[in-house]
Parts: structure tokens; C-alpha cells; sequence
């Protein structure tokens, strides 16, 4: 793929990161801004275009018919640059987790394409899928679940590289998993260990590196720190910031916690109940959110500071989710939305560019 | 404000086969009348422990209390009969629990659940039972209560069970609610929702709330006096004012600086807790926290530090370094 000429919105998000990051006082984020200066030109790796996973409720074992549609995934479109990391945010059922297994092609998605590297991995056949996904690898949320625990350490490090044949040769792949080990901040001598000798945050790093065994362009962390302790969650991510640095890798980080992704991600993507309700630049979004939702979620979140929190005003957000398999009409979020008008119950809103990379699909605002 | 609940060096080990594990080390805390007081630390810290022992929940074997005294009132918890404390439970002290599918019956309808404590420890009849239930679903923002009840766990959502057992933590009027971490399982819109009802109930009602979690974004916005727990004991206590801008603990001010705050300019680099939390059957001896202290000397390798009132003050940490600590706060800030 030739790298795009950078269009003009590309550009003026490019300026307008720096913008926002010569507002930030501290020396030490020189480099993250010329990273995030330099992603916001790179080629696109990952474009996601109309994307639906439906998934069918059936009724009746042998002659079974499908009475109604799970649409978990409801028609998203979204880029991930080379090197960026685009979070992707949402309550639980939101459809973020089968975006990611939409990708990876563990689901088989109803519509849409997926672009990698300008490959549409919806079309490729078994084999040829295989042969990509050494480039597409995945940490999982469950560092308990997501090890195999009859295999040692050192067997699941290796692992991918025997299936993909990186690494043929046994002594080759041992030297690797010591080296990967190392590079996680793992005593290579836990190769020879099994997974229940070893704590949470250390099984993680584990999972992180099998991800990397196989030299992937891109992984997929889905909720990778979500069920660490708060102080392990801290190295895990300053972890993922060291490779993605060391390895250009592109990240898709799947999460619920919103200060974890403004920390780690270059944009983010808001999803509710399978769609995508905005998208912009990480301090854009963060310091300008736009979709009544994301103002919702933002102010949900509790701050550490017991001063500031006691002064701010809660404006909670009435009501739950609803089912994805009856969703409302309409504008998705319209039942809870404290701006709604008659016409959100009717008409779905467009998915717009209200200012440049600044994508939010609402009607009223 | 009177006194409530005190706590006096409470102990509860659990026995296995691998050793003695100290979950709860000796420690003190006292909750006053209407007050929010939480207890914040990481998993197996003993948080939950030291609640469960209040009500003598902690199973036996392996777990025993082996010291000191819960008063609750004039009583002393640990000297009931079982047949006492059973009178307590449920209704002068209730408790929420993290997760509201296992905590909640899913063979019996809400009704059902919401009715058998008021019935047993208010001796009501069945109406008024059911009234006072459908009074009590109301208030905690369930819609169309009288068809509610007749409902089972599995038709409500995550927010709307938590919903139910507060209801049911309510039902008695209790004195002091328990909550281990109530939203953990929750979406954060929800748990918004649920820790907004909490605070707005127990206001209400004078009720005083010990809310253990290891959020300290929830700790910030909803707990008037805050205890840090670290491998089994307490290391710190005071107001959140104290504890979130003068923390003299070296494992406070590791946490708070821990995590990406929203209310702060974006950082390049986080500073985590360095190291791996202990191993409660294998502690050493000295401060729990040296070996992950970027403050420690040489005494905290032999000596435990006492938990020590801070200027004299209701502020209090278990640190010979403490006065080093808060300095370093106030240089950083």
C-alpha cells in the first residue's frame, strides 16, 4: 500500500494535537507529541468500513428458526493509522469486545469490510487468514482464563511461533522466550514455570508476551489491565507503551476505564449498543466531548481528589442499556438522553464531521 | 456524632495447610452515626475480611477472629451467642455484596426474598410485609414495584439486582450498612446511579455506611474518613481531605500517584508501585511495604511501624518515614 497523501483534515488534527500538547507545561511529553505528530501522517493499517455482527436467536433444537437479532455490532466505520492507538470505550454489551473478534475473524461478521494492510480479511479463506494473523495478535481481559494451566510458561510463549513456523528451530524459540520474557520484565527463569505459580499482573505480562512471539504488526487489547490490581495496572501500561514505541506496533484498546484510554490512546471511539456515537482526537474529546453520551460517561467517573469531587456538580444519566436485541428506534440513546427531541425517536442521526476529526453522530447538537 | 461501631485490634487468620495466612492483623477503626467511612486497598489485602468478621461471616475452618473486639453499641459482637448475632444481621447491621447474581436466590421471587427478613426479624404479617416491600422497591428507583415482586433474580438487569439488595440491606432500618464493593461489577453510568441512591438513602435516613472498594475515585467523591489497608493491616486512616492531599504513608501517595487522572494535564509516563503485593502466609518481618518503598531504611527491615497519630490530630500512619513522605508531597505538588 503507498502511504495517502495526508488530506487536509488529517493535517489540521495533526496541528491541532500539537496545539493542545504546547499547552501542556511538563518537558517529559516532547516525545510523546512528536510521536502523536507523526502518527496522525502515517498510512492507514486498519480501516473498518459498515462493519455489523448480528448475531441470531433461534428457537427449537432440530428444525430451529431464528425468532429474533442480537445486533451487536451495528454498522461501524473507523481507521487505525500505523503506530496509533485508537481506544475503543463503551459500557458492557456495547458491542467493543465482538469488534475486536470481528477483526481477529474469530466471528464471521453479517456485513461490512475490514481492511488490513489493504487486504479485506472478511474474504480470505482459512489459510490465507492464518497466514495473517501472525500479524494480528490479542491480549486478553482474564489473565487467569486466557493461560493454558497444564502448559509451563515457557510453552505458551512458544507456542504461536511453532503454529505460525517463525521459529522452527527449538532452540531458537527457547532463546526468544527468554529474550521476550526479559522484555516484559520477567525472570526468564519463570519458562519453566506454570501459570497458578505466578500472580496477576506477572500472567499478564505472560499474555503480552506470546502476543509479541510472533513479531504482530498490530494487537488487539481487550481490556488487557481491566481486572489487575491498581498498582500493577500502572506497569502493565507503561509496559504497553514501551513496545509500542520499541516495535511501532498499532494498538486497538478495547476498555471501560476513560482515564486509563485518555492516558494510553492517540483517539478515541465511542461506543453505544453497537454503533459508534463519537469519535475525535484523545484531548479532544476528553476537553470538548460533544455526544451527549460521552459527556454522560465523563462525568460518571469519580476523580481522586475528594476536594474537587465534593465541588462538582453529578448530572447521572437516568436509566440503563437496553437490550441490543430490541434497541430503541431511532437514535440509539434517545430513551436517556437529556437533550432528546421528538425527532431522535425516528431518525437515525448521521455520523458526522462536526469539526475536523471530530466525528459525532447526533442531530440535535 | 455518638459512636457506633469500634472496632479494637481485630485479628482473623485463616489455618490451611500452607500456614497461617494473617488476612486481618490487628486493627482499629471506629464509625460513627451516620458517617461514610471506607476502606480502600488492593485484592487480598483483607478488606473484605475485616468486613465479614463484623457480622461473624468468615468461615470456619479456615478462618478464625483470634482477637480483639467489635462493639457494636454496648455490645460486643465477638461474645454473642449465634443466636444473637443472627438477631443482628440483617437488622441493625445489613450488608451489600460485590455481586448481585450470587447474593440474591435465583429459585425464590424478589417478593419472596425482600418479605422472609422483615418477617422474621420485624415480626410482620405477610401484607404488611409485602407493603412495606413495595414501599421499599419504590424508594430505591425500581419502576412498577407491585409486578416487580413477583419476579425472580434473572429478569433484572446488573444495576437493578444491586437496586434489590439495597432494598433489602434497608428493609430493618439498619444502623450500619456493609457494602464490599458494590459497583465493582456495575457500568460506570450505573454505578453512578447506585452510589448516588446509596449516599442519598443513608443521608436521608441516618444510616452509617462502610464502603470497601479499591476505587479511589469512588472513595474521593463518597467516604467523609477513609483506612488504607495493606497485607492485612491498616496503614493509614483519616479524612479524605487528609488522605488524598497530605497522604504520610509511602503506599498511599505510590497509589494516588499510580493512576491516570482525568483532572490533571496528561503525563508521558505513569509511576506504578513497583514489585509484586506480598504473599500473606510468607511475610517477613518489619513495615509489609519495604520491599516495594522507595522511602524505606534500614529500621523498616526489622521493625513493624505502629500506626502513630499524625500532630496530634485524628489523622494517622504506620510510617517511621512519614514526615518524609508528606514533605515529598508537598515538593511534587
Amino acid at each position: 500500500m503507498t502511504p495517502m497523501e495526508p488530506t487536509g483534515a488529517v493535517r489540521r488534527s495533526a496541528e491541532a494535537a500539537a496545539q493542545v500538547a504546547t499547552a501542556m507545561p511538563d518537558v517529559a511529553l516532547e516525545h510523546r507529541r512528536q510521536s502523536e505528530r507523526r502518527v496522525a501522517l502515517a498510512p492507514e493499517l486498519v480501516t473498518i468500513r459498515n462493519l455489523k455482527m448480528h448475531f441470531p436467536v433461534t428457537e427449537g433444537a432440530l428444525f430451529s428458526k431464528e425468532v429474533a437479532r442480537v445486533k451487536a455490532v451495528d454498522g461501524i466505520n473507523f481507521t487505525i493509522r500505523k503506530g496509533e492507538t485508537l481506544g475503543l470505550v463503551g459500557e458492557s454489551g456495547c458491542g467493543k469486545t465482538t469488534t475486536g473478534r470481528c477483526i481477529l475473524r474469530l466471528e464471521h461478521p453479517t456485513e461490512g469490510e475490514i481492511l488490513f494492510d489493504g487486504k479485506n480479511l472478511v474474504d480470505l479463506d482459512q489459510k490465507s487468514m492464518r497466514a495473517l494473523r501472525q500479524k494480528i495478535q490479542v491480549i486478553f481481559q482474564d489473565p487467569y482464563s486466557s493461560l493454558n494451566p497444564r502448559m509451563k510458561i515457557g510453552e505458551i510463549i512458544s507456542e504461536p511461533m511453532k503454529v505460525h513456523g517463525t521459529e522452527p528451530n527449538k532452540a531458537a524459540r527457547d532463546a526468544r522466550v527468554t529474550e521476550l520474557l526479559s522484555l516484559c520484565g520477567l525472570d526468564p527463569k519463570f519458562a519453566d514455570r506454570y501459570p497458578h505459580e505466578m500472580s496477576g499482573g506477572q500472567r499478564q505480562r505472560v499474555g503480552i508476551a506470546r502476543a509479541l512471539s510472533v513479531r504482530p504488526e498490530f494487537i488487539i487489547c481487550d481490556e488487557a489491565i481491566s481486572a489487575l490490581d491498581v498498582s500493577i495496572q500502572a506497569q502493565i501500561i507503561n509496559l504497553l507503551e514501551d513496545l509500542r514505541e520499541q516495535f511501532g506496533l498499532t494498538y486497538l484498546f478495547i476498555a471501560h476505564d476513560l482515564s486509563v484510554v485518555r492516558h494510553l490512546c492517540h483517539r478515541v471511539a465511542v461506543m453505544y449498543l453497537g454503533k459508534i456515537v463519537e469519535l475525535a482526537d484523545c484531548d479532544e474529546l476528553y476537553s470538548n466531548p460533544l455526544h451527549p453520551y460521552t459527556q454522560a460517561l465523563l462525568a460518571a467517573v469519580p476523580v481522586p481528589d475528594p476536594d474537587l469531587e465534593r465541588a462538582r456538580a453529578h448530572r447521572i444519566v437516568k436509566g440503563e442499556v437496553p437490550s441490543p436485541m430490541n434497541p430503541p428506534r431511532g437514535c440509539v440513546f434517545h430513551p436517556r438522553c437529556p437533550l432528546a427531541v421528538d425527532s431522535c425517536a425516528k431518525d437515525v442521526p448521521e455520523f458526522r464531521e462536526l469539526q475536523p476529526g471530530h466525528w459525532v453522530a447526533c442531530s440535535v447538537i | 456524632m455518638s459512636r457506633l461501631l469500634k472496632i479494637d485490634s481485630l485479628q482473623t487468620y485463616f489455618f490451611s495447610a500452607a500456614g497461617v495466612v494473617k488476612a486481618v492483623d490487628s486493627i482499629s477503626f471506629d464509625v460513627n452515626q451516620g458517617e461514610t467511612m471506607a476502606i480502600v486497598g488492593e485484592s487480598g489485602c483483607g478488606k473484605s475480611v475485616s468486613a465479614l468478621s463484623i457480622l461473624r461471616l468468615v468461615a470456619d475452618p479456615p478462618g478464625r477472629i483470634i482477637g480483639g473486639s467489635i462493639r457494636f453499641q454496648d455490645r460486643d459482637l465477638l461474645k454473642l451467642s449465634d443466636e444473637e448475632i443472627r438477631e443482628v444481621r440483617g437488622k441493625d447491621i445489613a450488608m451489600v455484596f460485590q455481586e448481585p447474581m450470587t447474593s440474591l436466590n435465583p429459585v425464590l421471587t424478589i417478593g419472596r426474598q425482600l418479605t422472609e427478613t422483615m418477617e422474621q426479624h420485624l415480626d410482620m404479617t405477610r401484607g404488611q410485609a409485602v407493603a412495606r416491600a413495595i414501599e421499599l422497591l419504590g424508594m430505591v428507583g425500581i419502576s412498577d414495584p407491585e409486578r416487580r415482586l413477583r419476579q425472580y433474580p434473572h429478569h433484572f438487569s446488573g444495576g437493578m439486582r444491586q437496586r434489590v439488595m439495597i432494598a433489602m440491606a434497608l428493609c430493618c432500618e439498619p444502623k450500619l450498612i456493609i457494602a464490599d464493593e458494590p459497583t465493582t461489577a456495575l457500568d460506570v453510568t450505573v454505578q453512578a446511579q447506585i452510589l448516588e441512591l446509596m449516599k442519598d438513602l443513608t443521608q436521608r435516613l441516618g444510616v452509617a455506611l462502610i464502603i470497601i472498594t479499591h476505587n479511589l475515585g469512588i472513595v474521593a467523591r463518597y467516604a467523609d474518613r477513609v483506612n488504607v489497608m495493606y497485607a492485612g493491616r491498616i496503614i493509614e486512616s483519616g479524612t479524605a481531605h487528609d488522605i488524598y492531599h497530605h497522604p504520610h504513608h509511602p503506599y498511599t501517595l505510590a497509589l494516588l500517584r499510580s493512576v491516570p487522572r482525568m483532572d490533571q494535564p496528561r503525563r508521558a509516563r505513569l509511576d506504578p508501585v513497583q514489585g509484586q503485593p506480598p504473599d500473606l502466609s510468607r511475610l517477613g518481618v518489619g513495615c509489609s511495604f519495604h520491599p516495594r518503598c522507595g522511602f524505606a531504611i534500614a529500621r523498616c527491615t526489622t521493625q513493624s511501624p505502629p500506626l502513630e497519630r499524625i500532630d496530634g490530630g485524628d489523622h494517622l500512619a504506620a510510617c517511621f518515614e512519614a514526615d518524609n513522605v508528606a514533605r515529598s508531597m508537598t515538593r511534587s505538588s
